[in-house]
């Protein structure tokens, strides 16, 4: 722009502190200092704390002599192994919980939730009892009444239920022989391997056919043929080269075997009960929020009940039932924290219990035990979102 | 600027509290008005509620003698029953101000847990609870026996020290609470339990069938249990401790609870030095020179004590046994009050 004597005027510039822009960020920086600084205030004066009570802090004590016994151990472990090698221990038996109580818990919680669909009046009344009574009752209840029912009801050692195969059952656990397999067992296993990929190969060829031909294939009897009956015949061809290891009944306990304790039977029950009633309703609530119009169309076309609800309620479902799954899953990890009332060794037994107490040192202790939940957790998250986003309807 | 500043501030406040700590503990508890005492709450003898919510056992009594002596009454006390998974962290922070709770005296518990034993008021070690029908006599033969043990105590510790020292193999099965694993016992979850003698003789009497047990003579460990201060203030320190020897010096020169206002006219030195009729080893300490008479006349000397809680007037029956004066073949030894 130029005035009347032809000199170019410069356009002002608006001062930095007037730019929007400029503001968030300066308060958002601004914010994160103060953060930070009541973080590491806060971390200081609980170390200056601990150092003027002469309480032991830093992570010394990892590499210390645990000197307990623990119950129920995956990996190798003796009484005069570290603290570190007991917190793995306890991780791995939170993991082994956690992990087969969320795909039984999984199961259970979609039977019942279409139960409580059916239209079966006899059906849908007993789930619906099931869902309310046990939503209802606090869980470390649940927890207590499984494991005083599991032991109660099992006989003593001296009596124990014998399990046709060689196994025993009482109150100590059930006893199962393990299988020991010798080095010719590999081709067992390659077969197997071999199997699952070809059972997953038939099924992408069998889905491409019936998409250009519209023709079914058997695709259930192939897979189990392949993943069960394949690597059993070479298992026989080889000549069985597996041992059993029986387990025996000592002077008070039973030796050799596999032992499955009663205090892990009673936390995967109550567990898998317990957020079984919630995902149910999580499963009611996904599939009555598919439109009618769906049902009747597919109905229309000629398909059945069963495969209407497996082909287009429950898959177009799923976006509703996966987030608050999630939630579920999460509460059932975090809730096999209970296990301390019941004499499972889970990680806060372990670790947040025995281990704090031997050591004293308890901010640490928790700081770790309270990192590895939340690992836990948004590992979780992140792969249901994971497979969230995968089913997402993608708009045109 | 203004955070260096917040932070020399701090510095500075954090800096006054830890010089002024040392003589704390007696004058909070003062103004207070109220000993916190941490205390078991479930363990028969030591530390447990009657059924009128009257706390009785041989750690309460210390705790009622510590508030006789601050405060000339023994009700002016809170107890905080406390497991043995919480136990320290209460001390530590500060929730109550001694720990009375049956706990032994180790290096660590001394060194790392900042941390100070007073004096030790029971002697004690750990031994096995198990089933007659087993017909096991020692616990030598307790190979590949499961043992129910209560968690994050010297118990767990000590068992599998004993088992790994004697090539014996293990299984345990650990609680949260005593109350637990005595019930896993007598359920037959496990076939021996353990925990210091004292508690064998407590926990045996709550079990279905009292005479099915027997406790096996191993005593396996030293488990000495006395109260516990936090570290920094030495003057708290000195009065607990004192608190102890005054009722085991009181019991060694024949006072008792019936005849302490005779005592107080008596012409031994030592009886005239402990009552406070001659010097000021009360106001020493930072209480009053009658300090002892009011522990005695509250409480009782340690014999008295003993035999109330867990002697023959008690449904334990344990023996003096270690906890005999030491001029009758046991180890309660105090020093002399001059």
């Amino acid at each position: 722009m130029t005035t009347a004597s032809g000199v170019a005027t410069k356009i002002p510039k608006t001062p930095l502190i007037y730019n929007p822009k400029v503001r968030g960020i300066a308060y958002q920086a601004v914010l994160c200092i103060i953060i930070a600084f009541l973080a590491w205030s806060a971390v200081s004066n609980a170390v200056d704390n601990l150092a003027r009570a002469k309480i032991a802090s830093g992570f010394g004590f990892w590499d210390t002599t645990a000197g307990f016994d623990i119950s129920q151990t995956l990996i190798e472990y003796s009484t005069t192994s570290t603290y570190g090698r007991a917190f793995w221990v306890g991780l791995i038996n939170t993991l082994l919980v956690a992990g087969i109580g969320i795909v039984l818990a999984t199961i259970l919680g979609f039977i019942v939730g279409i139960a409580r669909l059916s239209k079966n009046w006899l059906v849908s009344r007993v789930a619906g009892c099931y869902v309310e009574i046990i939503r209802n009752l606090p869980l470390l209840l649940q927890l207590l009444f499984w494991y005083n029912a599991v032991l109660k009801a099992l006989p003593g050692i001296r009596e124990s239920i014998a399990i046709p195969g060689g196994g025993f059952l009482n109150n100590r656990g059930l006893f199962l022989p393990q299988p020991v397999f010798e080095p010719a067992a590999r081709f067992a296993l390659i077969a197997l391997l071999a199997g699952v990929l070809a059972a997953i190969g038939y099924r992408i060829w069998a889905k491409r056919r019936q998409s250009q031909t519209g023709q079914q294939s058997p695709v259930l009897w192939v897979t189990l043929g392949l993943v069960i009956a394949l690597p059993l015949a070479v298992l026989a061809l080889s000549g069985f080269p597996v041992q059993f290891n029986y387990p025996e009944a000592g002077r008070f306990n039973i030796r050799g075997g596999v032992e499955v304790l009663p205090e892990f039977a009673a936390l995967l029950f109550g567990l898998v009960t317990y957020t079984a009633a919630f995902i149910a309703e999580n499963v009611r609530a996904g599939i009555l929020a598919v439109a009618k119009g769906q049902t009747e169309a597919a109905y229309s076309l000629g398909l059945r009940p069963g495969p209407t609800l497996r082909l287009v309620v429950v898959p177009q479902a799923m976006r509703v039932i996966v987030p608050p799954l999630t939630n579920q899953y999460l509460n059932l990890t975090k809730n096999s924290t209970l296990a301390v009332a019941i004499g499972y060794p889970d990680l806060v037994q372990i670790f947040a219990g025995t281990v704090l107490n031997q050591t004293g040192q308890a901010v640490e202790v928790i700081a770790i035990t309270m990192a590895v939940y939340l690992t836990i957790s948004l590992v979780t998250s992140g792969l249901m979102n994971l497979y969230n986003r995968s089913v997402a309807v993608v708009e045109r | 600027m203004t955070s260096v500043v917040l932070r020399l501030a701090l510095a500075a406040i954090f800096g006054m509290a830890a010089s002024a700590a040392s003589a704390q503990t007696l004058n909070t508890i003062k103004s207070r008005g109220v000993l916190n005492c941490g205390a078991n709450g479930t363990l028969a003898g030591f530390g447990l509620p009657d059924s009128q919510g009257r706390w009785t056992g041989l750690d309460v009594d210390l705790c009622k003698a510590l508030a006789a002596a601050i405060f000339n009454d023994a009700n002016k006390i809170k107890f905080v029953p406390l497991t043995a998974k919480d136990r320290f962290t209460a001390l530590q922070s500060g929730e109550v101000d001694v720990l009375a709770r049956n706990t032994t005296w180790t290096s660590s518990r001394d060194t790392s847990l900042g941390l100070n034993f007073t004096a030790v008021n029971y002697y004690d070690g750990q031994g096995f609870l198990v089933r007659k029908a087993l017909k096991v006599n020692s616990a030598l033969e307790l190979n590949d026996a499961a043992v129910c043990v209560q968690q994050g105590t010297t118990t767990e510790l000590n068992l599998a020290d004993f088992f790994r020292a004697n090539k014996m193999k293990l299984k345990t099965v650990t609680f949260a609470t005593a109350d637990e694993a005595i019930k896993a016992y007598d359920a037959g979850r496990c076939d021996a339990y353990t925990t210091d003698a004292s508690g064998l003789a407590g926990e045996r009497l709550r079990l279905a069938n009292v005479n099915d047990h027997i406790i096996l003579p191993e005593v396996i460990s030293k488990e000495p249990l006395g109260a516990t201060v936090r570290h920094g203030d030495d003057q708290w320190f000195d009065i607990v401790k004192w608190t102890h020897y005054a009722m085991v010096n009181a019991e060694e020169l024949g006072v008792t609870k019936a005849n302490v206002d005779d005592q107080l006219k008596s012409e031994n030195p030592d009886v005239r030095r402990l009552l406070g009729t001659e010097g000021k080893h009360g106001e020493a300490l930072g209480l009053t020179n009658d300090w002892a008479v009011r522990i005695i006349k509250n409480v009782g000397n340690y014999g008295e004590s003993f035999e109330r809680n867990v002697g023959q007037g008690s449904q334990l029956k344990i023996a003096r046994g270690l906890n005999a004066l030491w001029n009758k073949g046991g180890l309660q030894y105090a020093p002399p009050v001059r």
